[in-house]
């Protein structure tokens, strides 16, 4: 495709200029010539998918952390992006306080699930590629066109073992934006994704109580609810709930909540023996 | 899991491909456009391995608007599905070989005929006058055998295409809510919106 995009251009470049954002973007990742090495031989995906276990089933020497729940979806405000906090190594919790949303730039977020590493390392060089391409065209790139990127970049190790499951979220000239791309090289457009292992609980939630019109205060009550109950039911997910508010004018953050104090404030009549000694809390996040 | 079919008049063409995205158990979409616009009087329809649809469509899209922006003059279905195969068979022996089954029907403006090529992910080519793929298939071809007749009009087409549909919502284990429904004829391509059996 990129062969033939390379001649359309050089044809008539003025009556492109629609896809004009898109194929810059794939000129561009050409440009820059980003690869990682392979496996020498043959096949370097059969070779490295015999050592790299992404669905958890076989013994394999590379384990994939796995269990997440990560959403986001558009509204009139803008768009609401919220995920889980917890990592997973098999049954044991490693971590309560992870980042899964990666700040790409000011007006672009990603979400994470699946592979930690994968989703930091790709949204990092899609991050470096956003702005390279800021410099060389003096404005800031699409959703449409940074998602693109995205899947450019993991289609190339298709079938090697990476596990991604990423919504780029961000606001542009054609307003909100987002997409979800994962490394199958699936890339979706929708007003509204959930995506991890917590995401069919996220769904039941959002899907009973979604509406575009929402005011801010809603769709930030909706958002850390479908959260909440992921993290209730899902036993991968939990920790905090963080979340993002993307406006024209860029992100903001919402203040982090303990999904172990939602669980309170949601069940009035439980009460936490020693609430008043000793609440839960975060010294360092 | 997709479904998508396609019927040919003789002088329009239908296209019906279900709106649904699914990865895992989980419906991530209810509303994707599975159709892909090759030049104004073809269209084809893919289904199969989520980034090799992308991937192989875009590739065969960009080179068909190239050809027609290069020479000032759209393929004709016929030459599109021959292009498509070619392409697809040279992949098929490499390492990167797409698993995408299509569905191109389009309208030959010089001849005056509708027509519609199957292909599948292993790049075999056949000109039908209606086509299906995949597990859907098994529930679709008896009912286009029974229905069928080469003379039928496009009203006559629509109804097959409702019962096909019916055909589905009934018998098939996934359910399918929404389809879209494209005819290609004389006046170009459209999507039609066909009420729900």
């Amino acid at each position: 495709m990129n062969r033939a995009i390379e001649q359309l251009t050089k044809v008539d470049a003025s009556g492109l200029a629609a896809r004009d954002d898109l194929e810059h973007a794939n000129a561009q990742a050409r440009m820059d010539n980003l690869s990682f090495s392979l496996a020498a031989g043959d096949n370097p995906a059969s070779f490295t998918q015999k050592y790299t276990d992404v669905k958890s089933e076989k013994d394999a020497l590379i384990k994939i952390a796995h269990g997440t729940t990560t959403l986001a979806f558009k509204f009139k405000g803008g768009v609401i992006v919220a995920v889980d906090s917890r990592a997973t190594m098999g049954s044991v919790i490693s971590s309560q306080t992870v980042k899964k949303v990666i700040e790409i730039n000011p007006h672009l977020l990603g979400t994470i699930a699946g592979g930690a590493a994968d989703c930091c390392f790709w949204e990092r060089v899609l991050s470096m590629q956003c702005r390279l391409y800021e410099l060389r065209n003096k404005k800031r790139i699409s959703v449409a066109a940074a998602s693109k990127m995205l899947v450019n970049l993991v289609l190339r190790y298709k079938g090697m073992g990476l596990s991604m499951g990423t919504m780029i979220i961000g606001y542009d000239k054609n307003g909100p934006g987002l997409f979800y791309v994962d490394s199958e090289g699936q890339r979706l457009e929708n007003n509204l994704f959930s995506v991890g292992s917590g995401s069919t609980f996220a769904y039941g939630v959002l899907d009973a109580h979604y509406k575009y019109d929402m005011e801010p205060e809603e769709a930030i009550e909706l958002a850390r609810r479908a959260i909440y109950h992921a993290t209730h039911r899902d036993a991968f997910s939990g920790g905090f709930v963080r979340m993002y508010w993307m406006k024209e004018d860029g992100w903001v953050t919402m203040p982090l909540e303990d999904v172990g104090e939602l669980y309170y404030k949601y069940n009035p009549e439980i009460q936490l023996t020693n609430a008043s000694e000793s609440p839960i809390t975060v010294t360092s996040v | 899991m997709d479904a998508q079919f396609a019927i040919v008049g003789r002088d329009f063409a239908i296209s019906v491909t279900d709106t649904g995205v699914s990865r895992s158990i989980v419906k991530m979409k209810h509303n994707q456009d599975k159709s892909w616009q090759l030049t104004p009087y073809t269209i084809m329809t893919v289904t199969g391995e989520p980034g090799d649809i992308e991937m192989f469509s875009e590739y065969i899209q960009s080179n068909i608007k190239l050809y027609s922006v290069r020479n000032a003059q759209d393929l004709t279905p016929k030459e599109i599905a021959n292009f498509i195969r070619g392409e697809l068979a040279e992949a098929l022996r490499s390492r990167n070989a797409f698993s995408v089954n299509l569905l191109v029907t389009g309208f030959d403006k010089v001849t005056g005929e509708a027509s519609l090529y199957r292909i599948d992910y292993l790049a075999s080519m056949a000109k039908v006058p209606f086509g299906s793929h995949a597990t859907p298939s098994f529930i679709l071809y008896s009912v286009l055998d029974r229905e069928y007749t080469p003379d039928i009009t496009l009203e006559q087409g629509l109804e097959i295409v409702k019962k096909c549909i019916a055909a589905l919502k009934t018998r098939f284990v996934v359910d399918m809510p929404e389809f879209t429904v494209k005819v290609v004829d004389a006046q170009g391509t459209r999507s039609i919106d066909i009420v729900q059996v």
